[in-house]
């Protein structure tokens, strides 16, 4: 409850501010609208997830507003804000120096590839402090500063003494969360930080996220994964993103337990949730795929895969409802 | 019903280096049997030998120590094509299971290599086509595409469907939706569902999700350490654990409806 506090008391400032933000990929196949037109406020205190199916975009949009693009991808139109600065209109030893080093902290899919596999972890952990703050600290100091954060978050300390080879991929990953999170930014966006990963650990990773979150050493943070139940677990707010466009918002509870946009529905049906009748209820999955985005469809993206299409679907962009905190894109609720 | 596949006390040690020599074991005395027309999923998490054991079966590395019979008999007695016949595979990446160059007719046209008495292309043509029909698949849609055009879980479906142009006893289906979407991991578990009930398939199914298992399983083995720590029917071993290990696991999958107290 104290999460809804803070939210509560700083309702003006926002952390992130995304505003009708586009940004294509650009090559010899064409023009991909990878993320097409999407608005999201993260205020203090808050735990967004945002998921889809692979294809949806939702990477892309990681990037866009973390400013790291891959290189075909890039950024088109639209106002990326964070703590004030608009990220893509101000000069990159800023956006480096500022945003990157001291407000944000992005944690990217391929973990495996995160950490430097010929140094230690500690040697890493000096490296990142250099870049990160500017001044060059001895190994020593910055082993002890880290053993302190990771006994903060109930890590192991051994780990600093270990090459990155040594590490199971659940550790490596809380790993990885625990070093980005030493610099104490405000936010922290991390992409599919638990699918590579069984149950058990898994579990540990969202633990220690909601930890670092509770203890104040991230404000928020934003979560972009696939897997439904473990975004209820981890945030109090989901978005649901589909091909480039954010199809609902609103509360984990509101979204999980009544979907209203038809995606929402068959993606909540397709899920596998443990327990006892859904050994003996027939589950279906989404038929077709993903619409391609080098020539998005004009009208719904949703439509040849939707079961309740009527005649204006294909004509005309589904609008965007907002009812309090839920925001949901399609004809149904006009 | 007769038993298919039978594993006694298997074992396998990896072994490292020459002069210092590292051991690890990764397979500790397991035993456990398979009867036709069931599937039988091994849960365990990253590390629990659980694809070793899958490898072994499909005679893809050899065990250190044990034995498997297959109909009753040592599946090293075999003819490497006639086991291949009776045991078939679906692995965990379908990205890397295609060999990019080619259109998916190559591989489907090349699993006919294996049987004795080889159709003629147009028979071979037809058959691939019935078999698509059968799993739900337009076949004019995937036919003379290539891997990059297609979808995660449409091509561990074509998979599933090419490893049944051999009618094989045995499928083992290493984790075959892991790296598929949640909007299509479904559709896989069905087909294999169906080819259980209506092809009398057994189904060795590696996975680390206890849901999946739930939902597909009739008997599960649960893992620990290169040992079976716990086995039994999926929904005694699910609802009713008795290893404190099981207890663990299932206390740690993430409930959709209700929130951990964290």
């Amino acid at each position: 409850m104290t999460v809804l506090k803070i939210t509560g008391e700083k309702k003006d400032k926002d952390l992130l501010l995304v505003k009708d933000l586009r940004g294509y990929y650009r090559g010899i196949f064409g023009v991909v609208h990878a993320v097409d037109g999407v608005s999201l406020q993260v205020g203090e205190g808050e735990r967004v997830g945002v998921a889809g199916e692979s294809g949806c975009g939702k990477s892309s949009f990681a990037q866009l507003i973390t400013g790291t693009t891959t290189p075909l991808l890039h950024y088109e139109s639209g106002e990326v804000r964070v703590d004030g600065y608009d990220i893509w209109n101000i000069s990159p030893e800023v956006l480096r120096k500022k945003v990157k080093c001291e407000l944000i902290s992005y944690v990217p899919q391929a973990m495996l590839s995160s950490l430097n596999p010929i140094k230690k972890v500690k040697e890493f952990i000096a490296d990142m402090f250099r870049e990160r703050t500017g001044c060059s600290y001895s190994v020593k100091k910055v082993c002890e500063i880290a053993t302190e954060h990771f006994e903060r978050l109930n890590l192991d300390r051994s780990v600093l003494d270990l090459y990155p080879y040594e590490l199971s991929g659940g550790m490596m990953q809380r790993s990885i969360i625990a070093i980005s999170t030493m610099a104490t930014p405000k936010l922290l966006i991390t992409d599919e930080p638990t699918s590579a990963l069984d149950v058990s650990s898994q579990k540990r990773v969202i633990k220690m996220m909601i930890d670092i979150q509770r203890k104040g050493i991230i404000k928020s943070f934003v979560c972009i994964s696939h897997d439904l139940s473990a975004l209820n677990q981890l945030c109090n707010r989901i978005v649901i993103m589909y091909a480039g466009e954010f199809v609902e918002s609103g509360g984990n509870e509101d979204v999980i337990k009544h979907p209203l946009h038809p995606y929402t529905k068959a993606l909540m049906d397709s899920l596998l949730p443990l327990e006892r009748e859904t050994k003996y209820k027939p589950l279906s999955s989404i038929p077709g795929v993903v619409p391609d985005l080098r020539n998005p469809p004009h009208g719904c993206r949703f439509r040849d895969r939707c079961e309740k299409r009527m005649e204006v679907c294909n004509v005309e962009d589904p609008p965007e409802i907002v009812k309090g905190k839920r925001m949901v894109k399609c004809w149904l609720y006009k | 019903m007769g038993e298919l596949l039978e594993i006694e006390n298997l074992a396998k040690l990896y072994i490292s280096g020459y002069v210092w020599t590292e051991k690890k074991v990764a397979v500790d005395d397991v035993s456990f049997s398979i009867k036709k027309s069931e599937i039988f999923c091994l849960v365990g998490e990253s590390g629990s030998g659980k694809t070793t054991i899958g490898n072994i079966v499909l005679r893809l590395l050899k065990p250190t120590g044990g034995k498997i019979l297959l109909d009753g008999r040592d599946i090293y007695s075999y003819d490497k094509k006639t086991y291949w016949r009776k045991v078939q595979v679906v692995f965990q990446d379908p990205y890397s299971s295609f060999n990019f160059f080619y259109t998916i007719d190559k591989p489907l046209d090349d699993a006919f290599n294996l049987l004795e008495n080889r159709p003629s292309k147009v028979e071979r043509k037809k058959i691939i086509r019935t078999i698509f029909k059968k799993i739900g698949m337009n076949p004019d849609e995937i036919m003379g595409r290539y891997p990059h055009q297609l979808s995660g879980g449409q091509m561990q479906r074509i998979l599933i469907a090419r490893s049944f142009i051999l009618h094989p006893e045995l499928l083992v289906a290493d984790e075959p939706t892991s790296m598929v979407d949640a909007s299509t991991r479904v559709a896989v578990l069905n087909e294999l569902l169906r080819l259980k009930e209506e092809e009398e398939l057994s189904v060795l199914f590696i996975t680390h999700d206890l849901a999946q298992a739930y939902y597909i399983g009739d008997r599960i083995a649960i893992m620990q350490k290169g040992k079976i720590v716990e086995s039994g029917l999926v929904e005694e071993v699910i609802f009713k654990p008795k290893h404190p290990y099981t207890k663990d696991l299932i206390k740690s999958v993430p409930p959709l409806y209700e929130k951990w107290k964290l």
